[in-house]
């Protein structure tokens, strides 16, 4: 097995998380395919870390991994506010600033 | 150990060709299931499932990480936001934007080809793997703190800084004030005998049924004439049809000389 399988199946996760951000409407589960094309991308970091011989790959997808947790308690919070005063979580009905 | 040369085991193999194509599939629920709880699950999947392969791929610590920070702690929190919003919100399927659906797959597809088609056409160089390339052949924690904490030890509080603004955002973000006076016991009592008017009870409902063969939530409880009381039981219950009927309800006192006879069988098909 070449070690670009997990290249691969990093692009083809990134993919799938892309196609998600761009069909639902649940807010809740288009940040999960926001939160899947980040873990898609430290799969990259960790095989090229490995490719090169080079821990800096590691270190990356950790910064990666912490700022993802903290883009997912602030992005949390956005929605439970959004859902406190329209009563929905869907992302079509945030329209207030449409003209 | 030499440098330049990273044979991928005959297990490692294995491992890979199970765990991708179960990634995949759990990847792909994401954008097919219609309830949100389960797209999370579908998620955690894809999460445990990746913490498995960093730590086959000479990533022990950052597979850790991995379980623990998200399977452990962003996942959690979306099931609890999810219970906040609402277990059932499910999507709707009307489009507002229309064709969105196709040109939405068709960019995905778009995406993973070309992705796929750089992955395919790049040359790479021999892998190195990490054992080889580390001259003082330590493990892999040490390794990377080692990295973590001296080239990388400004980018590591700044990280922290950023925790915790976001600790705070959210905070300040669910933060709700107060807009009513806060009600306490002499409040709550002068307003329910207020509402005596409105046909409130002034004493607490009645608890659920407490039988001999019985005692459960969704059991109501039988007036002093033997009918059942409706309020015995949770308003929840209630409207999700869950209560159950009494075990003696119906079952007037006037055949209190047969007592057995309709309640016992019944009983247990109701168990089954």
């Amino acid at each position: 097995m070449e070690i670009t399988n997990y290249v691969v199946l990093a692009a083809v996760l990134f993919a799938i998380g892309a196609t998600t951000v761009l069909l639902r409407r649940n807010a809740m589960v288009v940040f999960m395919g926001v939160e899947l094309m980040l873990n898609a991308t430290n799969l990259a970091f960790v095989t090229f870390a490995r490719l090169h011989g080079d821990l800096t790959g590691q270190v990356l997808a950790f910064f990666v991994m912490v700022v993802a947790a903290a883009e997912v308690v602030v992005g949390l919070a956005i929605i439970v506010t959004i859902f406190r005063t329209r009563r929905s979580a869907s992302v079509d009905d945030v329209n207030l600033l449409k003209g | 150990m030499t440098p330049a040369g990273l044979e991928i085991s005959g297990g490692e193999t294995v491992l890979f060709w199970v765990v991708a194509p179960l990634m995949v599939l759990a990847a792909l629920g994401l954008l097919f299931v219609r309830r949100a709880v389960h797209a999370a699950m579908c998620l955690v999947f894809v999460m445990v499932s990746m913490a498995i392969l960093y730590i086959a791929q000479e990533a022990p610590f950052l597979g850790v990480v991995q379980v623990v920070v998200y399977t452990g702690a962003v996942m959690m929190l979306f099931l609890f936001v999810l219970m906040l919003v609402g277990v059932d919100a499910s999507d709707s399927l009307t489009e507002t934007i229309r064709g969105q659906r196709w040109i939405g797959l068709l960019v995905g597809l778009g995406l993973a080809l070309v992705l796929g088609g750089v992955v395919g056409r790049a040359a790479f160089p021999p892998a190195a793997g990490l054992a080889g390339g580390d001259p003082a052949g330590v493990a892999n924690p040490q390794a990377l703190a080692r990295v973590l904490f001296g080239d990388y030890v400004l980018a590591m509080e700044v990280v922290g800084v950023l925790l915790v603004t976001a600790a705070v955002g959210a905070l300040v973000l669910t933060h709700r004030r107060r807009l009513t006076p806060k009600q306490n016991q002499r409040t709550v009592a002068e307003a329910r005998v207020k509402a005596l008017t409105e046909g409130v009870s002034l004493t607490p409902l009645p608890s659920p049924g407490v039988y001999a063969t019985s005692n459960a939530m969704d059991t109501p409880a039988l007036g002093p004439d033997g009918e059942q009381v409706p309020q015995s039981v949770s308003r929840v219950l209630r409207i999700r049809g869950q209560e159950r009927p009494a075990p003696h309800a119906g079952v007037a006192l006037v055949d209190a000389d047969a007592p057995t006879g309709g309640a016992a069988p019944r009983r247990a098909e109701e168990d089954l």
